[in-house]
């Protein structure tokens, strides 16, 4: 990504979450996906004449513990409003969502301020058949109201990341903690989590904002880095051209990785937003407060924290063992094994280093990388055993990748299998010093190069000493006795 | 058989329960006089061959059973033909049926017909309706009110023991009163508004036409209840009480200036007749005195905002997509909608959603709408302050006898003053009776017609409201009746 020379982005996100609640927003039809269209209807959720909605309590039960894991300030007090608004999607004509007093508000997670936390209803779902797959230059278009009246939850930073990467990796910490909440199913592919971007640019140091442009359609955590990028070079350009970023909003084209402006006529929209005079106002009880916060797991970025300050895991390892649930439960099963097995100590940091980067990588190469470790042979318990021996320099690290390549592949006690394969570290300085005079007769030319100064050349001949031993000698203390030798170092 | 039509729907309920008369025999009595409509009063009859419509509630006892009700055509009736008096939903046959109509059902009242209306509840003549315009039994070529007409014609007119319809600033005091009939809107919230067709969500209201107050408690008694799918629905604590109150002693009426003797365009007859009510209120024990409500005068032009606004909104859904008309174009979406929303609405509608959608539009938010709500946040603090120091208060429900067909068409501003005295109470939501307070002739001569008179109470003050109503009416003893009805 190249900006012009001093301009910086301003990147905000807007994130919808279908919640997986039993039923809809403001009926009592059932959630579905993949169901047949048109099944999950009723005369509420058809706009049928005389119908009313009923806000569905579990709903705002979700809502209200989305609210409290960023961080908000609940609302005592929210009210609903209707969104007008002329299209198939939307039967009523008008969308029940909030507008000035949101359920939830100045909140903050990882650094970026979330501005609000409201809750809606989604619209139905279109087919539009032809080509673009649009409404505009389709044949025709059919609309499955199944999706129409799903409780949503809208979230809305403020313009706080800033750049393509880190709006990527700040959206994956919020599915991340939303997905732990158990709220929502979190699923980009199936809709369930939506990203729309705004994004601008200025130049560094400018309080004011520049003209925003807003990104949807981006359907998947990659598309919404691309398209953040794409139109951070494409504003650049402008800029750099000497012309005015235009507002707009576009439609990411996941088949193309473009982006094309929408019709203004799809989104200039005077929406007359005013209070829905059909529902009363939301007033969370104690109690419903009260459930909220005990129903709050540990969310990703306490977890991070606690990784940090308590295990002393390096910063990187800990976000990425925090913001992955399902790396960082495998890493806390480790840990705990570790300490249950009363072993001197933890190493709670090297536990956390091999788990993201020896198993993951072993695990990829087996082809299992898509499972993850928690599905995988290796138990937690057998990886901290491995973690304790390799600290205790019962074995040499190598002998521990090939330890745990036998228990990807098959599973088991690292013990036995040492025992088995004879990769328990060498203990006898005797047996090695013997090894090493070994292998030093072996190299001559190399033994030559180190006497006369070349430390560089120790290699062959370390080399030759690591197979006679199969690993099973610490490559510090081979390095250290051929030095010895050859009277450098 | 021709008697039946005489007796109000309490007397006949009680003869049914006595075994005296059967619930077949009243409701064929019924169905014949409502098959002689000539008033245009209903919109769909139940036929013979509609014998899935009966009665479906259990066997206990009720104050109803038995008692064939007249809906107005804005409740949906599965099954049965719904159109608002709108040609938009010609031939809609809803999926589900309201929730006051399930009560009624529930008590074993049956489904007589579908009342003729102004369409979607717009209107104070009846002539806004898309299926024509209903008569006034008094007077054929009169007005019968609006925008429950259908119902109000249909009782008067003995076509009808009874009749449900729905109130938003006078839809059913203001016809009650032209039809010489008992017209009762209640508190909002009282009656769940599940499956009644939306015109102005905030302000609409089912209530009761009827011949006397004790049928109003009857039906309100059967109707009103907190309802799961209405959230703004409360019921009423306590029920409601038959009424039976003989005077008015220690109750004290406020009179409105601002709705009475200074209202805009008060009759002579009218006014004439409005105190001899005072006077029979006074001879039953009642207090009355003069009082201001200062912010009254605004609430015509409160409600022709936020009234419009909502049903812009409302009436958004009747699109061509799902249900009703629908006028396919050149192919084009936009054009659909277009022309199924022009040939389906008729031009008052379209007025209201044209005022409603400027009224909410950006940049007109706080001018109109945001101005017209603090207004009514007034007109709440007005009422509040007068039942401080009154029981009631009492004002004519229309400012004029019935009118003449045609006669205010052409000037939507003088029809919406039809509507002056009653539309402040429906933006405090509170409790409305319409009684009828003799007859008039209307200025510049003509037949005598029936005037009103309007009590209004505070919210859920529905028993002592009817209790009051019922001394006064008998205190009136109004017993005229239309020319050529059964008992004329």
């Amino acid at each position: 990504m190249s900006l012009p020379e001093g301009y910086e982005a301003v990147i905000g996100l807007e994130i919808h979450v279908q919640l997986s609640t039993r039923t809809k927003m403001f009926c009592g039809c059932a959630l579905s996906f993949g169901d047949e269209p048109n099944v999950h209807t009723c005369p509420i959720c058809l706009a049928h004449p005389g119908s009313l909605p009923v806000v569905n309590e579990k709903a705002v039960r979700y809502g209200l513990q989305i609210g409290l894991a960023l961080g908000c300030e609940i609302a005592p007090r929210s009210i609903f409003h209707r969104k007008n608004y002329f299209y198939p999607d939307n039967p009523k004509g008008y969308q029940i969502s909030q507008y000035d007093i949101p359920l939830a508000s100045a909140g903050r997670l990882a650094g970026v301020r979330i501005h609000r936390v409201h809750l809606e209803e989604d619209a139905a779902k279109m087919i539009h058949l032809g080509e673009s797959g649009r409404i505009h230059g389709s044949a025709s278009s059919l609309v499955d109201f199944n999706r129409g009246g799903t409780p949503l939850v809208e979230i809305v930073t403020e313009p706080d990341l800033r750049d393509a990467a880190q709006a990527r990796e700040w959206a994956q910490l919020l599915r991340t903690t939303v997905k732990q909440l158990g709220v929502s199913d979190v699923n980009m592919e199936e809709g369930s989590l939506r990203c729309d971007a705004n994004v601008s640019i200025r130049r560094a140091g400018d309080e004011e904002l520049g003209t925003k442009t807003e990104l949807k359609n981006m359907n998947s955590f990659r598309f919404l880095e691309r398209g953040i990028e794409a139109e951070l070079e494409r504003q650049g350009a402008v800029v750099e051209a000497g012309d005015q970023v235009a507002q707009e909003t576009f439609h990411f084209d996941p088949r193309t990785g473009s982006l094309t402006p929408l019709r203004s006529k799809e989104y200039a929209h005077d929406y007359r937003y005013f209070p829905e005079p059909d529902l009363v106002p939301l007033a969370p009880t104690e109690e419903m407060l009260r459930e909220a916060r005990s129903a709050l797991p540990e969310l990703p970025d306490e977890r991070r924290h606690r990784y940090e300050t308590e295990l002393g895991v390096p910063e990187v390892t800990a976000r990425q063992l925090a913001f992955d649930a399902e790396l960082g439960e495998y890493f806390e099963r480790a840990v705990q094994a570790a300490s249950d097995s009363g072993a001197a100590d933890v190493h709670a940091g090297a536990i956390a280093n091999w788990v993201t980067g020896e198993l993951i990588a072993r695990l990829r190469e087996s082809g299992d990388g898509e499972a993850g470790p928690g599905s995988s042979k290796v138990s937690p318990e057998a990886l901290a055993r491995l973690v304790d021996m390799v600290e205790t320099k019962q074995v040499t690290t190598g002998a521990a990748r090939k330890v745990l390549a036998a228990l990807v592949d098959q599973g088991g006690d690292p013990a036995e299998i040492v025992e088995r394969e004879g990769l328990g570290q060498m203990s006898d300085e005797g047996e090695l010093e013997a090894i090493v005079e070994r292998a030093i007769e072996a190299e001559p030319a190399a033994a030559e190069k180190v006497r006369s100064g070349n430390p560089k050349a120790i290699g062959p001949i370390v080399g030759a000493v690591m197979r006679e031993t199969k690993g099973r000698a610490d490559g510090g203390d081979v390095t250290r006795l051929i030095q010895e030798k050859l009277g450098a170092g | 058989m021709s008697q039946l039509l005489e007796l109000t729907a309490a007397q006949a309920a009680s003869r049914i329960a006595a075994g005296e008369l059967t619930a077949e025999e009243y409701l064929a009595t019924y169905a014949d006089a409502a098959a002689g409509d000539d008033l245009n009063a209903y919109l769909w009859n139940r036929g013979p061959d509609d014998e899935g419509q009966a009665a479906t509630g259990g066997n206990g006892e009720t104050p109803i059973r038995g008692v064939p009700v007249a809906i107005k055509d804005l409740f949906c009736t599965e099954g049965v033909p719904t159109t608002a008096g709108s040609r938009i939903l010609e031939g809609y046959r809803p999926p589900y049926t309201a929730t006051a109509v399930r009560r009624l059902d529930a008590a074993g009242a049956q489904l007589l017909g579908k009342t003729n209306m102004d369409e979607f509840g717009m209107g104070s003549s009846n002539e806004n309706s898309g299926y024509g315009a209903v008569r006034n039994p008094w007077d054929a070529k009169r007005v019968p009110g609006g925008s429950s007409g259908g119902s109000a014609a249909a009782v008067a007119g003995r076509l009808a023991p009874c009749a449900i319809g729905t109130d938003t600033g006078g839809s059913i005091r203001q016809p009650a009163s032209l039809c010489g009939i008992v017209g009762l809107k209640p508190t909002y919230g009282a009656i769940s508004r599940y499956g009644m067709i939306a015109f102005a969500s905030s302000l609409d209201q089912c209530g009761t036409l009827t011949r006397d107050v004790t049928d109003a408690a009857l039906l309100l008694g059967a109707m009103e209840g907190r309802d799961p799918c209405d959230s703004t629905s409360v019921g009423i604590e306590g029920g409601v009480e038959r009424p039976t109150r003989e005077d008015l002693s220690g109750l004290s009426f406020g009179v409105p200036r601002e709705l009475s003797a200074e209202a805009e365009g008060i009759e002579a007859g009218v006014a004439a007749a409005f105190e001899r009510a005072l006077g029979t209120i006074r001879e039953l024990g009642g207090e009355v005195d003069e009082c201001e409500l200062p912010n009254c005068a605004h609430g015509l032009s409160a409600y022709y905002v936020i009234a419009p606004a909502e049903a812009s909104a409302n009436l958004a859904r009747y699109d061509g997509v799902r249900f009703g008309l629908r006028s396919d174009g050149d192919g084009d979406l936009v054009d659909m909608y277009e022309r199924t929303r022009d040939l389906g609405f008729g031009a008052e509608v379209k007025r209201r959603i044209m005022l409603g959608t400027y009224a909410l539009s950006s940049g007109y938010y706080d001018a109109y709408y945001g101005r017209a709500q603090r207004v009514r946040t007034r007109i709440v603090e007005d009422f509040a302050g007068a039942f401080e120091r009154f029981d009631f208060l009492v004002t004519p429900t229309s400012p004029t006898v019935a009118f003449e067909l045609g006669a205010r068409t052409a000037d939507p501003l003088a029809m919406y003053l039809s509507d002056y005295c009653t539309v402040p109470m429906s933006l405090a939501g509170i409790p409305a009776i319409s009684i009828p307070a003799g007859l008039a002739e209307p200025d510049g001569g003509g037949p005598e017609l029936p005037v009103g008179l309007q009590i209004a109470a505070p919210a859920f003050a529905e028993s002592p409201l009817l209790a009051a109503a019922y001394a006064i009416e008998r205190g009136i003893g109004f017993e005229a009746l239309p020319a050529g009805v059964v008992g004329a």
